[in-house]
């Protein structure tokens, strides 16, 4: 697990529209250009080296599968905001306000009345 | 010697801005109720004719991440911008550029430095919804200077919540040794049980009632003994994900001081977490200040109960 590297991807791509649109439209090669463009950069000029994902952790994120990350300790708060930021709109202009939002946690009611996984790293 | 005239703690919703300036066919239905509360307790901070707002948040991984997370930081940023874009796509909220006020951000940083609260510090600090929520509900013409102080509610693992009294205890100290003549009011956010990126999330009440009731009891009757006793990081969790939030109010709880019985007590239950609302007004009631007990809170929950 390198659940800072998956952490650092959502919060990265949620905050900049451009990124989110490429997450969007064409997950795979957005998350191969992230690696190489911002996830193994510490700054503009310094490099980081000690980065990776598994093979399950880029599974994951290209098939925007937030009950994989929820359980495998992505933070709660990123791994909402950036589904939120990727498929809210389209659900609620289908389903109402919030669908998207109680759909994900629909998806999650097995945890209920259980500890959750930690998202301390 | 500066002047304490109110500590205000209550819960923030980003969802309220949108909720109550769209065009009015498409607020929530409970938009008026909330509107109405919320303004209400406006008159608190008005009231209170503060010069300077000292203003307890958390940042929401907008500037600070896992690469370098401070527990507690006080801005000293001349000017603060506010409101981060995805806080705009997200919740629609406007940006801001607050003032701020370096004297008062130096001498509370010393001061709790020489109280050994090893505090961080920034001089180019962003403010995210948790002081523009407050902003928006307290005192939305924004034109006080402010004092940010940034708390770790958000990134385990986090101090305790004896920690976060101890320091609120430590910023008021600060506060009433200031020299100056200006009046102060610290205001700071936080939540009561909540839920995010989990299965509790947006149900038809906040995730933890049970919690939420005794919660505000404990914080209105300034009950740090029984905080203390019954509240852990642990326990938090079993509330609500994301119910470490209490901790911030906790904090104020520390302002206020122990056993300091709310002047101002209102709650509002919307469809997935409860709003609450206290003041303590620290040196006194202002002359018609708005005063609203915990006797008559509780009259009115049982009057709308089913």
């Amino acid at each position: 697990m390198s659940t800072y590297y998956v952490d650092k991807f959502l919060y990265t791509v949620d905050r900049d529209p451009e990124w989110l649109r490429q997450y969007k439209e064409d997950p795979e090669g957005c998350l191969e250009k992230w690696e190489k463009e911002v996830g193994c950069w510490l700054s503009d000029a310094e490099r980081s080296t000690c980065l990776d994902l598994t093979d399950e952790e880029r599974a994951a994120l290209v098939h925007h599968d937030y009950v994989w990350l929820f359980e495998h300790g992505a933070h709660f708060f990123l791994n909402l905001t950036i589904f939120i930021a990727l498929y809210d709109e389209e659900y609620a202009t289908r389903s109402g306000p919030l669908s998207f939002q109680r759909e994900f946690a629909a998806k999650l009611q097995h945890w209920v009345g259980k500890e959750y996984p930690s998202v301390a790293i | 010697m500066a002047e304490l005239t109110a500590v205000l703690a209550s819960t923030h919703h980003p969802f309220y801005y949108k909720a109550t300036t769209s065009p009015p066919a498409e607020r929530p239905p409970f938009a008026a109720a909330w509107q109405a509360k919320v303004e209400a307790y406006r008159e608190t901070l008005t009231a209170a004719n503060p010069d300077v707002l000292v203003m307890v948040g958390a940042d929401h991984f907008h500037q600070f991440f896992l690469d370098g997370y401070p527990q507690f930081l006080v801005g000293k940023a001349p000017r603060y911008d506010a409101t981060f874009y995805n806080e705009v796509r997200e919740f629609g909220l406007p940006t801001y550029v607050l003032q701020g006020h370096t004297e008062l951000s130096g001498y509370l940083l010393q001061g709790l430095l020489d109280r050994d609260f090893d505090m961080a510090f920034s001089h180019e600090l962003k403010i995210d919804h948790s002081i523009v929520c407050p902003i928006i509900t307290t005192r939305p013409q924004a034109d006080l200077p402010v004092v940010p102080v940034y708390t770790n509610i958000f990134a385990p693992p986090m101090p305790s919540p004896r920690r976060f009294y101890q320091l609120g205890r430590a910023i008021r100290e600060v506060i009433d040794a200031y020299p100056s003549h200006l009046k102060v009011a610290a205001i700071g956010t936080g939540h009561l049980s909540l839920e995010l990126g989990g299965p509790r999330q947006f149900g038809e009440h906040g995730p933890d009632p049970e919690f939420d009731r005794k919660a505000i009891e404990w914080l209105a009757t300034g009950n740090i003994d029984a905080i203390l006793e019954n509240v852990t990081h642990e326990s938090l969790s079993a509330a609500g994900n994301a119910t470490a939030g209490f901790m911030d109010l906790i904090l104020m709880l520390g302002v206020a001081g122990p056993d300091a019985v709310a002047d101002y007590i209102d709650e509002l239950d919307l469809f997935h977490t409860r709003e609450m609302y206290l003041t303590w007004y620290a040196n006194g009631v202002p002359d018609g200040a708005p005063v609203r007990s915990l006797a008559e809170n509780l009259h009115e929950l049982e009057a709308v109960a089913p």
